[in-house]
């Protein structure tokens, strides 16, 4: 490294640019720096063709917004190179995490698993240092690991709308006291479930005429809770394809949430009660309708690697994930027998397109309903901008994103923007209402545009 | 570290946020796509326009501060690395297409702009910018004009040195100077815009580009065909251009390359095969199909054991794209992947492919080649690791006789990769001494104080060799 072999003395010596090395590469024990899998990082040769994927690279251009600068930044950590640092944090967090450069790599650098891992130094560093902030603690500790105070959460929401509160807060000014991000988020909030809609769902749905396979449907916290109808169309879908379907009670988050910020222990934590739970309830396949969770899902066994109880374990469950896209285009073809006369654009889930490789899949099923036509935008599988919490912590790059997306969706003369994850498609509500499209465009989870043309 | 006086004027010259010198920030600008080369620049600066380039160029030339101007460094001779600090010029801002004129046939823009955003923007218009440098969706044009770059059409179309026709440069002085222009026909003077291309930045700073551009061929169409072994490749590309035709692209892959590109692409590629031709021939209808049959023939007379016309343009260019990938797919086997750019007189083409087979075995170190093979433009890339010492000493010895063997053909040590610092202590086998001198000389005239990308392609010296002593 550091050009050894061409160190030629400095010919320069100036006062106003003193010079900077690089510090020589230390292999350290330290704890902090095993989870690097240098191997990985080291397949990384610099060549620059994530760049033009990259969404944050395209509104800088510069190198640390790109991933062949962020991997470098983790290959100067774990060298010993960089300090982990604000400034590390920072870089990393600006990072979308929709690994469209995984697609673009032609060395197969697991991009998204060398992030996780760098935000998971970043926390275990500051725990050295500091506490966690109390939000951080509230969602990735409190909330999201109880399925039951994710449900209650969503009490609170319906009711909260159903009160009309959400007008009363416009109408008064009060939700001016909201931060901007958040703000803007709430205009694109789906009605959410009533407590009773919820406790009237059946546990076990049978397939419609012969059952071919016993599906488990992964209902996810956020997607159960925001989007209650979307999973009753999906098990509806499902079945109408001829699985029976299962909802599993013991299920809970998926952790992607948890494994993006660097919550690595709470990740696991989660996911292994997921396994058990659908070990138990004896499946074929478990389901998930969330791009997101469903990429997720399928790392489980990358999370456990190395773990003599739960790796193999953890492998078998998630080889027995599908997307609900994937699995419905696998299945005999669905008849639909509603026309429906839209012209429709799709944008692909991160996750479930660079994440799991489902591109033609969804775009099938749309082009099997009568009266509809599906048209291509310039790059759908670019990131809206929403990535998890992203739209929140990270608010002007994610608008900038979000903005640059709308122009394309604006060419496509679309009536529906279709999406397969949660978080997408409350982005592409609200990129709707930031593009003042909202009289001629509507978002829709793909789910739910299939079921309605059953 | 950067003065605090500096990085003020520094940003009056750009605006604070285009001037960057946080740690973490200098750390992402200290390498390029070269292995094993890195250094730490002392600021990276943003400029946008030619004022602003010569503003920062008066300055560093005052403090003696060096300067390594930078497009996407996508490079592969270290040649933006910025190895005694300095300030990293970075001229993606500068990134119009300032004028597509249809009646000259000319493309005028900003060096940042990159080159596959102008591959769309004059195909848009039915015309044609050839050179396609394997980094085209990312590389700039003026990092492919500074490096040379060349593509997978050099054998019909050339490289990006055919299409320079003018420049604006600035020099280290601070004035901005322009040189060629839309004339198809100029010799005023010397021939400043050729030595401007290829020289990686340490002559002056190319500031806006006007290239030349072609009428889109109409149609094109794409093959393949399978070897046994390397050498029937290599005469099959020398039989097809004796026999006159030339092909747009022949591109050459052998069997290491193979696997680890249709791992990336998943095109079903044959991998029990030794290697394989890709070429793509371009032009009207009649003459394409022509062309391609004939290809097809000669390729079969020279012991080809499978050849497939690919179907459609979208199938052609699919295996295209996974052979510019090569290189990168490479790394997928081993950490550290070095490539060279050992070129050949085609009809020598042969001969070279055996001699670095032989090397490799001789030195025990893992080669896979691929490149293009009409140029006779090879990439034998080694996969190593730069951890082991031991294997990285045999890695050098064998390209050190690759080097020479590509001499004793006739041929030259770099094809359309440039020099930097990684061949640079092989550039003598190829000019002599007393041409590093002249070039020494050269480059003394352009930059007194040897501000510009130190240390690449000649040492600096702006003292004349004393001859005789008086």
């Amino acid at each position: 490294m550091s050009g050894e072999k061409h160190s030629l003395s400095k010919d320069f010596s100036s006062p106003a640019c003193g010079g900077t090395t690089v510090l020589p590469m230390t292999h350290t024990d330290s704890n902090r720096l095993q989870p690097f899998d240098l191997d990985e990082i080291m397949n990384c040769m610099h060549c620059g063709f994530c760049l033009p994927t990259c969404p944050t690279y395209q509104q800088t251009g510069l190198e640390t917004y790109s991933p062949r600068g962020r991997i470098a930044l983790m290959k100067g950590v774990a060298t010993g190179q960089l300090p982990v640092n604000e400034e590390f944090e920072q870089h990393m967090n600006a990072c979308l995490g929709c690994r469209a450069c995984e697609t673009a790599c032609p060395a197969g650098v697991p991009y998204g698993s060398l992030l996780e891992t760098a935000r998971h130094v970043v926390q275990e560093t500051k725990q050295e240092t500091a506490k966690p902030s109390v939000l951080r603690n509230l969602i990735f500790e409190r909330v999201f690991p109880y399925p039951k105070r994710v449900r209650r959460l969503g009490h609170v929401l319906w009711g909260a709308q159903a009160l009309g509160l959400q007008s009363f807060a416009n109408q008064t000014g009060l939700i001016r006291v909201l931060p901007k991000s958040m703000r803007e988020m709430q205009k694109a909030v789906e009605t959410v479930a009533s407590p009773r809609e919820r406790r009237k769902r059946e546990q076990h749905m049978k397939a419609e005429g012969e059952t071919k396979l016993t599906v488990g449907l992964f209902t996810g916290c956020v997607m159960d809770v925001m989007f209650f109808e979307t999973n009753q169309a999906t098990a509806r879908l499902l079945t109408k394809a001829g699985c029976d379907v299962v909802f599993v009670e013991a299920q809970n988050c998926c952790g992607a949430m948890h494994a993006h910020s660097g919550e690595m222990a709470g990740a696991k934590e989660l996911a292994k009660r997921n396994i058990e739970a659908f070990e138990q309830a004896g499946v074929d396949f478990i389901v998930n309708n969330a791009g997101g969770c469903g990429a997720a899902l399928k790392e489980y066994g990358h999370w456990f690697k190395g773990d003599p109880v739960w790796e193999e374990r953890a492998k078998r469950f998630a080889a027995r994930n599908r997307d609900a896209n994937e699995l419905l285009a696998e299945l005999p073809p669905l008849q639909f027998s509603k026309p429906l006369n839209y012209k429709v654009t799709y944008q692909d889930s991160c996750h479930l397109a660079h994440g799991q490789g489902v591109r033609n899949q969804p775009r099938e099923l749309l082009r099997r309903i009568p009266g509809l036509e599906l048209v291509e935008m310039r790059h759908p599988d670019s990131c809206c901008g929403s990535a998890g919490t992203y739209n929140l912590t990270q608010f002007e790059m994610s608008m900038q994103i979000l903005d640059d997306k709308m122009e394309e969706v604006r060419e496509t003369k679309a009536h529906l923007i279709v999406t397969s994850n949660p978080g997408c498609l409350l982005q592409m509500k609200q990129g709707i209402l930031r593009a003042g499209l909202d009289k001629q465009m509507e978002a829709v989870h793909i789910m739910d545009l299939l079921d309605r043309a059953l | 570290m950067i003065s605090p006086e500096l990085k003020a004027q520094l940003q009056a010259l750009v605006g604070d946020k285009w001037v960057l010198d946080r740690p973490a920030d200098l750390y992402a600008y200290s390498y390029d796509a070269t292995p094993m080369y890195q250094a730490m620049p002392d600021a990276v600066v943003f400029p946008a326009s030619a004022q602003e380039v010569s503003g920062i160029l008066q300055l560093a030339n005052t403090h003696q501060i060096p300067i390594i101007t930078r497009g996407s460094g996508t490079n592969l001779a270290g040649s933006t690395i910025p190895i005694q600090s300095g300030i990293v010029l970075n001229m993606n801002r500068m990134n119009q297409i300032h004028e597509i004129d249809t009646a000259n046939l000319t493309a005028t823009v900003g060096p940042g702009v990159v080159t596959a955003n102008l591959h769309h923007a004059v195909e848009a218009l039915g015309l044609f910018y050839p050179p396609d440098p394997g980094s085209m969706r990312i590389s700039t044009i003026g990092g492919n004009i500074a490096q040379g770059a060349g593509g997978m059409r050099g054998l019909k179309y050339g490289v990006t040195k055919d299409y320079v026709m003018g420049l604006e440069y600035v020099l280290p002085s601070g004035e901005i100077l322009r040189c060629g222009g839309k004339n198809v026909k100029d010799v005023a003077g010397y021939d400043m815009t050729r030595l401007l291309v290829g020289s990686e930045g340490t002559l002056a700073v190319i500031t806006e580009v006007t290239l030349k551009l072609l009428p889109l061929p109409e149609t094109k169409r794409t093959l393949v065909a399978y070897y046994r072994n390397l050498v029937d490749a290599a005469k099959t590309v020398e039989a097809i251009i004796a026999s006159k035709i030339i092909p747009a692209t022949v591109e050459f892959m052998d069997q290491g390359t193979m696997k680890v590109v249709d791992d990336f692409a998943k095109l079903g590629l044959p991998l029990e095969m030794k290697s394989m031709l890709l070429i793509e021939q371009d032009g009207p209808a009649e003459v394409v199909n022509r062309d391609i049959e004939q290809i097809a023939t000669i390729a079969q007379e020279h012991r080809a054991a499978g050849v497939e016309v690919a179907s459609t343009p979208e199938e052609g260019a699919k295996l295209l794209a996974a052979r510019r990938a090569a290189l990168s797919a490479l790394s997928r086997l081993k950490p550290t992947t070095i490539l060279e750019d050992a070129t050949v007189p085609r009809s020598r083409l042969a001969e070279m492919v055996e001699e670095v087979e032989r090397v490799a075995e001789k030195y025990g170190v893992q080669i896979c080649t691929f490149g293009h093979a009409g140029d006779g433009n090879l990439h034998p890339t080694c996969m190593t690791d730069e951890r082991n010492r031991e294997e990285i000493e045999r890695v050098e010895k064998a390209f050190e006789e690759i080097f020479h063997a590509a001499i004793r053909l006739g041929g030259t040590i770099t094809g359309e990769h440039g020099v930097g610092l990684a061949k640079k202590d092989f550039l003598h086998l190829k000019t002599g001494e007393a041409g590093l001198e002249l070039m020494q000389r050269l480059k003394a005239a352009f930059d007194p104080n040897g501000i510009l990308n130190p240390g690449k392609i000649v040492n600096f010296t702006n003292r004349r060799r004393l001859v005789v002593q008086r």
